[in-house]
């Protein structure tokens, strides 16, 4: 990896989050309208005071307009970006770089995805004009991503029934999460029979193993760091940010066993070589993955490097992952409970960062790892499918290395 | 004159068993079975099925064939012409003709006479689906398949005839015995007693005449395949031709039922897939009048019969069918969608700069490190070399089952959609559906080999493509001995 990275050198002063879930009384307008405002209120800052901004949106709308629009805002940059999954993480990278390379004072990260208007079950993204040879026809995500499940448990030698016993403990763990934050789509713990004993929706995945599809937008207002104090005591600092696009090759190479994400593999390396991270597991306080689909989650820990390769589904079950565990992973309920608005994913991720790094998490959530001593906390991000994908790892901080 | 130098059939993996039409509908149904076409499956990629067992069979391969005529009485597509897509889906040299023969039953026949007589190699391909409206003797006695045979001029690389063209004659009248008018989903037909008057005269004519034309007997006939669109008139005719009783073919109606437009080669097929060297067959086939053909086969018969016998893909047959899936797969039972986008057309532009995928399964194989690309590639995923690819046709070519999902979401005719990604043999993977099977029976290791798909009809756009299927070993089945016998 090349990447010298931009460690220290941006900080996050401010961030608003809706609640994510069916709103069918709120535009794309209103989320936006709500999120910004809500990060602009968290700074202590006027919209005007932003200088530029970077708009995450999968396929609510086209070009920067539909930002601007709803936000009146006056002939000032705003870009508007799309990286599948990842989309809300990709407007928070190439925000933090127009900051570092000192082209504007202060900026906003936003993402939004109304999902629900289209009436579809699941995600419904439609293709450029092609030539019908799309492999797998219209198979949906969770298909796509269930193909993990029977791959791992054949190379570890996991007997179905204990791999299904994992899935639904990660489930659970992030439902339990959930019923803990009220900007959560699904407020409810539910019992693991329950989620075992679902209808299923591809190969072993049920529909408690899938995200929740729904309507949301977070934000984000980013300065220099030597400008943070001006207006935060406590501002979130930019460890390492990578994002990566793999070549693909997982769909067309022998090779590749659905068991990892080469391209997290590589996203995580340089964002732990930016951060200075050399052991994730005893080093970060908590990570936001990208739990789409509950085997993700669990091939995700290994990938990330929190547990040994082939060692994540006990890790899973003895609860290493759990809210009170020793690294809590999505303590705010992740994509499964909070809800996947994809734009608005990756700033949501950060939200919870954002919050639990400054001891503001509702009590009935609040991990010990922070009060323990623990100062940095990853974000996880991903687009497209085992063997063609998008990675995003984050590192952030709430205090600047010494 | 020239003749017969290879031959396939297809007859698709479903059955519907003729007493499952009574268990819903309270009447109709009999004994036996019926084949039917798949969801995915129509004329047209049948079709192309049945010509890829003939190519296969062919020295010269699929360049040696210089024409292509498509014969159904049941077109994917009305003024485009649907040999364009078995032409591709073969690929056959740009400059062979391909052309539609399309509308009636005749048109069987008249593909494989046309043939006959053409001076260049040409390829026949027959193929048909043959449904009639809810508890209708045709939906009952129809079936599906097809057939295709190579015949006429020198072929280059020099692949013996197995069968000798020894005459063909035919006979014509006009009368109303049996029509559909466009659009319509059941034929007509008019009271039965009046086809057999007219149709008696009629074969009895062609057959004389083309046993004279080969100066032949009806007593020098080794096997004789009587077909058509008259049933009774079939039958009264291969009881007065005087030929020997035991010489009779058996029609495989009880257990495919009549396929129409393919259903004179499926039968021609399934007696070459038998027949000794040196034997006369005659090929009968009413249809808006008579045509025989006699042929006689030659000692290159024994090397060069199609590799998957008639006999054995009637017995491989899934007869699992429920009549309620046959009906939806038919358009005859609407069943609620899930709620899902519906599917998008394939757009014109992208599928003609990509015919060779599509249509043919031709993959790239970079000449450098000989890592195999599906789809064809321009850099290699491996070494990174830039246009330095070959073309790598992987139709023939099959595969194993690397891993799998059954996707209960996904928007398909024929819900659950199966999808598995194929590590094929000697390198190269694609992740692709699944088709001919149930949810159940796919397992990692599988063995897979490709087939030509209708994968879907969106925005009055027919998408091709080719799915995986499973590797069944080829059923044995005794010299003589079909277990369909009908006749």
């Amino acid at each position: 990896m090349a990447s010298k990275g931009i460690r220290d050198r941006v900080a996050v002063i401010g961030m608003g989050c809706t609640t994510f879930g069916e709103h069918w009384a709120r535009s794309t307008d209103d989320l936006l309208v709500d999120a910004a405002g809500d990060a602009i209120a968290s700074a202590g800052i006027a919209l005007d005071d932003v200088d530029a901004f970077w708009l995450g949106t999968m396929g609510s709308g086209l070009s920067g307009l539909t930002l601007s629009r709803p936000l009146k805002l006056d002939y000032r940059p705003v870009a508007r970006l799309e990286n599948m999954c990842a989309t809300g993480s990709e407007a928070f990278r190439n925000a933090c770089y127009a900051v570092a390379s000192g082209a504007f004072d202060m900026v906003m990260a936003i993402g939004v995805e109304k999902l629900k208007d289209s009436g579809f079950s699941g995600l419904a993204i439609g293709a450029p004009p092609n030539d019908g040879t799309g492999g797998m026809g219209e198979i949906t995500a969770p298909a796509m991503f269930s193909l993990l499940a029977p791959a791992y448990a054949k190379k570890y030698g996991v007997s179905a029934e204990a791999l299904k016993e994992v899935m639904t403990r990660i489930a659970w763990k992030n439902h339990a999460n959930g019923a803990r934050n009220p900007r959560a789509q699904f407020r409810k713990e539910v019992p693991k029979e329950t989620i075992q004993n679902a209808p299923l929706i591809a190969g072993q995945l049920g529909v408690f193993d899938c995200s929740g599809v729904s309507d949301g937008a977070a934000a984000a207002i980013l300065v220099r760091a030597e400008d943070a104090h001006r207006y935060t005591q406590k501002p979130m600092y930019v460890k390492g940010l990578s994002f990566v696009a793999g070549p693909a090759a997982g769909t067309i190479d022998p090779g590749y066993d659905f068991t990892t994400f080469p391209e997290v593999v590589a996203a995580a390396k340089d964002a732990y070589s930016q951060a200075g991270v050399r052991d994730p597991r005893s080093e970060l306080a908590m990570a936001e993955v990208h739990d789409c689909f509950t085997p993700t989650e669990l091939v995700l820990m290994e990938d990330l490097g929190f547990s040994e390769r082939g060692a994540g589904w006990e890790d899973v079950l003895s609860g290493t992952f759990d809210l009170d565990g020793e690294l809590p992973v999505n303590p705010d309920g992740g994509l499964k409970a909070f809800g996947h608005p994809i734009g608005a994913s990756g700033l949501r991720m950060l939200f919870e960062c954002w919050l639990q790094l400054r001891g503001e998490a509702p009590e009935e959530r609040t991990i010990a790892s922070v009060a323990a001593g623990r100062k940095l906390a990853l974000t996880h991000n991903l687009g497209g499918a085992p063997g063609e994908c998008v990675s995003f790892v984050s590192v952030v901080g709430s205090e600047p290395t010494g | 004159m020239g003749g017969l130098i290879a031959y396939g059939a297809y007859i698709p993996y479903n059955r519907l068993k003729r007493s499952r039409i009574a268990e819903v509908l309270g009447s109709g149904g009999g004994p036996g079975s019926r084949a039917v076409a798949s969801f995915d499956e129509d004329t047209t990629s049948m079709g192309a099925e049945a010509a890829r067992a003939a190519l296969r069979m062919l020295a010269g391969g699929p360049a040696s064939v210089r024409q292509l005529y498509f014969a159904t009485a049941a077109p994917a597509y009305l003024d485009k012409t649907n040999a364009g897509a078995i032409h591709a889906a073969l690929r056959l040299p740009e400059s062979a003709l391909a052309v539609d023969m399309a509308g009636a039953v005749r048109s069987g026949v008249g593909a494989l006479l046309a043939a006959a007589d053409a001076r260049v190699p040409t390829l026949a391909v027959l193929a048909d689906v043959r449904t009639g409206l809810p508890g209708g003797g045709d939906e009952r006695d129809g079936g599906d398949g097809a057939a295709a045979f190579v015949l006429g001029g020198d072929v280059e690389g020099g692949a013996p005839v197995i069968a000798e063209l020894l005459a063909h004659r035919s006979t014509t009248a006009e009368f109303l015995d049996r029509w559909r008018l466009p659009g319509d989903r059941a034929s007509r037909v008019w009271e039965e007693r009046f086809g057999e008057h007219v149709y008696a005269p009629l074969v009895a004519g062609a057959f004389t005449a083309a046993l004279e034309e080969a100066g032949l007997t009806a007593a020098d006939v080794d096997h004789l395949v009587v077909t058509g669109v008259h049933g009774r008139a079939v039958r009264a005719f291969a009881k007065a031709s005087g030929v020997r009783r035991e010489a009779i073919a058996p029609d495989l109606a009880a257990a495919i039922g009549n396929t129409g437009t393919a259903h004179a080669g499926i039968a021609l097929a399934e007696l070459l897939d038998r027949a000794e060297p040196g034997q006369v067959v005659a090929v009968v086939v009413l249809a808006d009048g008579a045509s025989v053909l006699l042929l006689r086969t030659t000692a290159a018969l024994a090397a060069h019969r199609a590799p998957n016998p008639v006999a054995a893909q009637i017995a491989a047959g899934n007869d699992g069918l429920a009549y309620a899936t046959f009906l939806s797969w038919r358009d005859l039972l609407e069943r609620e969608p899930p709620r899902r986008p519906d599917p998008e057309a394939p757009a014109a532009p992208p599928s003609f700069r990509s015919e060779g995928w599509k249509f043919g399964f031709v993959a790239s194989r970079c000449e450098s490190c000989g890592a195999r690309h599906l789809p064809p590639a321009r850099v290699c995923v491996r070494c990174h070399a830039v246009d330095r690819m070959t073309t790598e046709p992987l139709a023939d070519v099959p595969g194993t089952v690397a891993t799998f999902t059954v996707d209960r979401l996904a928007f398909t005719p024929s819900p659950p959609l199966v999808a598995a990604v194929i590590d094929f043999d000697g390198g190269g993977r694609f992740r692709c559906q699944l088709t001919d099977l149930a949810p159940e029976e796919v397992a990692i290791g599988g063995r897979v080999e490709m087939t030509f798909r209708r994968m879907v009809t969106a925005g009055g756009i027919h998408n091709y493509f080719w799915k995986a299927r499973p590797q069944r070993p080829v059923v044995a089945a005794t010299n003589g001995s079909n277990g369909a016998q009908g006749g």
